[in-house]
């Protein structure tokens, strides 16, 4: 039909964990100017939906992107049983601002599930500037836990499984909060499931410390052109594909965000079922491993 | 009646043709056309009705001054290519047009039948014309005249960018058009249903353009995936037609409820992502009752695809009364017509949901009619003691759209004005030169026609510009 189309190659693939996939795909002119915090939006083929994923990762000599995608639903699913040499249709972006970014002194970076992979560049964009970086990522248990590797290049990493299965047991929380106490933080960045994300601005809160966590609600064009993603900042609605996805964890109100993540789950729940029985291997219905929170 | 030289009296004795239509009880459950189309008898008989004034009255009414009595004499004629060729020269998208212009304000408001009697059904045989060439491709490829060597970029793939870059690769220039999205077609893709402008026409027309080798890419999001300035400095020029894609809300308590959706949210699953067809990956919520605020044609278009996507009620919420509405008189009978329920002269206050947050209904408020406002409207007052609460499950908001900023954002030199919208002089230029602009980002929430105007005029200024010859190489300029 319409000419011109560039497909997007996969050139690498990854299984990172038990629901975790690496996708490396060609995207020349966003792995050129992708900035940490920024996402594309991904439609795989035609008649497929266009889902945001965060920019994990680039690589602007070869013009490959990098997308860590946890298997959740069909969209997902449909992505991650792609193989190398298989392409995509659609990439948009890089859409979103960039992180904000501190000059100087130390940053928590925290990291729950496939949120790990999302505060990887942010981590990489702290150490570049020189600001000391400490990553605290979790997991169930030890085969769930991603890019320990790549952020102990960077700085400190703290490992959590839930079970104690692997680094200390117990929550990412629980390890922010001793670090909190011990000492200076200036900056917080926490990227997870929804809980996770209002646990950590919960616990920093009282200390002070600036907070940012990136949002995730369901998105469309991912041009503000919609406002399906809009999310409530301290009372003001805010459109996160283009005023986010990164805000003030202080001023989230998180329950509404969990509450309209939902808006779709029978519907979901259907179109899953078909990807379970064919492409996905992984046969999720759930979409995390989750770090609880903490009350 | 088959005598091409009528007379008079009998032009002026034939009925008006009533345009086929889908029974309306079928088509609220479906999402095919609605009219059918002119048969070649009819639009034979349609055309003749034109008394083929010496000073067209009707070419006044038509922002692009369709030449009316050409196109239709030709088809008096039974002379359909010629029909075309006339008409596609003063207008690059009527199948569009045909089917979505304002007529009855525009040119058949002017048209001098309509004095006594009903007008002359000027869309209806510019959409017959143009529907005609469907078959008969060839009669209106674009033939582009010597590279020129120049390259110019447009932002944006609505009605505007595509007009003019049908015009500029008409001229011999190199034309590429970033579109933000997967598919090009603006808002006649991902707004105006499938029901009143089949998606397929719009692809042909696309197709027609980049077989006159105008290249399309999708997916870049100008702003982001490239700067307005990055753009200058590769192109020769630039015409900005990146439309008014920005939702109004209505600022009102409960209005990010799970339910409640902006229309171009719903549209544009429904549509763009094709949400009506039952294997789509993309959900759309399927409410039982569904109250959409707004009298235009968007809320039109979005209330009657909720009675498509199965609504038991489909209630349109309209502060104003019928009379008000500025949405397409034909949209307005056809959604009577499909069991739309109208609720005039009534104002939303707060949407209401439960303590899943899902809405569960619309605190609404009646109004009454005033004195005429500046606009030459009625102003319509509260009626205090009239609240109450209409029961619903989702609830759209069609109450306008604004300029997006996510462009103009990126380049400060960029002139706007108080509402954000481009400044632009009489031919599209803008602030910065070799820059131009049209369409909605100018105008605010327009019309197509006006849209495919701007990008026309634009894309003869760029070529002047391009050219230095202090005038464009066309030879009429609309
Ligand atoms: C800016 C942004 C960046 C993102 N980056 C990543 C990323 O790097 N890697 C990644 O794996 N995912 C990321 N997501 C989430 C991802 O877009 C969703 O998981 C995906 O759209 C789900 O599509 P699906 O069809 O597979 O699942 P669905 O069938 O749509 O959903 C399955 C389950 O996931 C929940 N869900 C739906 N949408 C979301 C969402 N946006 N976030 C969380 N849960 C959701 C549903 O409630 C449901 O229970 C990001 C989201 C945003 C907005
Ligand atoms: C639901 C609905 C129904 C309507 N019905 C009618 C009708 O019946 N009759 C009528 O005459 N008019 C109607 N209109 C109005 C009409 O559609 C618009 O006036 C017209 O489409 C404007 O054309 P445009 O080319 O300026 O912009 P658009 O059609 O809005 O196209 C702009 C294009 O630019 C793209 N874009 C945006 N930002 C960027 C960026 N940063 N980079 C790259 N690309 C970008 C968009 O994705 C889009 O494809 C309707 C509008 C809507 C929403
Ligand atoms: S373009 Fe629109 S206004 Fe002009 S003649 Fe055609 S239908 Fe009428
Ligand atoms: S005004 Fe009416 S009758 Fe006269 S030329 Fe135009 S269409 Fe024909
Ligand atoms: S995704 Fe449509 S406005 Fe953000």
């Amino acid at each position: 039909m319409i000419r011109f189309r560039r497909m997007h190659l996969v050139t690498g693939k990854v299984q990172l964990s038990p629901n975790v996939t690496r996708l490396d795909l060609e995207a020349s002119r966003i792995a050129e100017i992708r900035q940490p915090g920024q996402f594309v939006i991904v439609r795989r083929g035609n008649g497929a939906e266009r889902i945001p994923l965060t920019l994990a990762d680039a690589d602007s000599v070869r013009g490959t992107i990098a997308l860590v995608i946890q298997a959740v639903g069909k969209s997902t699913c449909d992505l991650v049983a792609l193989e190398v040499g298989d392409s995509i249709l659609d990439i948009s972006g890089p859409l979103g601002h960039p992180t904000e970014m501190i000059a100087a002194g130390r940053a928590v970076c925290v990291g729950g599930g496939v949120g790990t992979a999302v505060v990887h560049p942010i981590a990489q964009g702290l150490a570049q500037r020189g600001v000391e970086v400490i990553s605290i990522i979790g997991g169930r248990s030890r085969q769930w836990v991603i890019f320990e590797e790549e952020l102990s290049r960077l700085g400190q990493v703290i490992v959590c499984s839930d079970d104690g299965s692997y680094g200390r047991q117990g929550f990412v929380t629980d390890a922010t909060r001793e670090l909190l106490e011990a000492g200076r933080v200036d900056i917080v960045y926490a990227v997870g499931p929804v809980p996770m994300m209002r646990a950590v601005a919960n616990l920093t809160k009282p200390f002070g410390v600036r907070t940012i966590v990136s949002l995730n609600p369901v998105m469309v064009d991912g041009t503000g052109m919609c406002g399906g993603c809009r999310v409530d900042i301290g009372g003001e609605t805010k459109f996160a594909c283009v005023d986010g996805p990164e805000f003030d964890g202080h001023l989230v109100d998180f329950d509404l965000l969990a509450e309209r993540l939902g808006t779709y789950r029978e519907f979901e729940q259907r179109a899953s079922a078909g990807c379970e029985a064919g492409s996905c291997r992984v046969g999720l219905t759930r979409p995390d491993p989750p770090s609880p929170a903490p009350p | 009646m088959n005598d091409p030289n009528l007379s008079l009296k009998e032009r002026m004795k034939i009925d008006r043709q009533t345009m086929p239509e889908q029974d309306a009880t079928q088509r609220s459950g479906n999402f095919l056309e609605v009219n059918l189309g002119f048969t070649e008898k009819m639009a034979l008989l349609e055309a003749r009705r034109c008394i083929q004034c010496k000073e067209p009255k009707c070419v006044q009414g038509c922002p692009v001054m369709v030449n009316i009595p050409r196109f239709l004499d030709f088809v008096v004629k039974g002379d359909f290519a010629g029909a075309a060729r006339s008409l596609f020269g003063d207008n690059a998208l009527p199948t569009v047009t045909g089917r979505v212009c304002p007529q009855e304000t525009q040119c058949e408001a002017q048209c001098v039948r309509g004095v006594r009697g009903k007008p002359v059904a000027i869309g209806y045989l510019e959409r017959f014309v143009a529907d005609w060439t469907r078959a008969h491709r060839d009669v209106v490829k674009i033939e582009p005249r010597p590279a020129t060597g120049k390259k110019v970029a447009i932002v944006g793939g609505g009605p505007a960018g595509l007009t003019a870059a049908g015009e500029l690769v008409k001229a011999g220039h190199e034309v590429t058009v970033y579109e933000a999205l997967h598919k090009p077609g603006g808002v006649l893709v991902y707004g105006i249903p499938e029901f009143r402008l089949p998606k397929q026409i719009v692809e042909e027309e696309v197709e027609r353009l980049v077989q006159a080798g105008v290249k399309i890419e999708n997916n870049v999001v100008v702003g982001r995936t490239y700067t307005l300035p990055e753009l200058r400095a590769r192109f020769d020029a630039v015409f900005i037609a990146n439309g008014a894609g920005l939702p109004v809300f209505m600022n009102v308590a409960g209005e990010n409820l799970k339910g409640v959706y902006s229309a171009n949210e719903y549209l544009t699953r429904v549509n763009l992502m094709e949400a009506y067809a039952p294997d789509s990956d993309t959900p759309v919520l399927r409410a039982r009752r569904v109250a959409v605020v707004g009298g235009g044609n968007v809320a039109m278009d979005a209330v009657r695809t909720a009675k498509r996507l199965g609504a038991e009620r489909a209630i349109l919420v309209y502060r104003r009364s019928r009379a008000e509405m500025p949405a397409r008189v034909e949209e307005v009978h056809h959604a009577d017509a499909e069991g739309i329920e109208f609720e005039n002269l009534l104002a939303p206050l707060e949407v209401i949901g439960n303590d899943k947050k899902w809405v569960t209904g619309l605190k609404c408020q009646r109004m009454e009619l005033g004195e005429p406002d500046a606009s030459g409207r009625r102003s319509a007052k509260p009626i205090p003691g009239s609240e109450f609460v209409l029961e619903c499950d989702a609830v759209v908001v069609a109450i306008g759209t604004r300029a997006n900023p996510l462009l103009t954002a990126t380049c400060p030199d960029l002139k706007l004005n108080r509402w954000g919208n481009i400044e632009a002089d009489a031919v599209g230029m803008t602030s910065i030169p070799g820059i131009f602009a049209g369409g909605d980002i100018v105008r605010g929430a327009a019309t197509v026609i006006l849209a495919m105007g701007d990008g026309k005029r634009s894309a003869h200024a760029i070529d002047a510009y391009l050219i230095q010859w202090g005038r464009s190489r066309f030879s009429s300029m609309a």
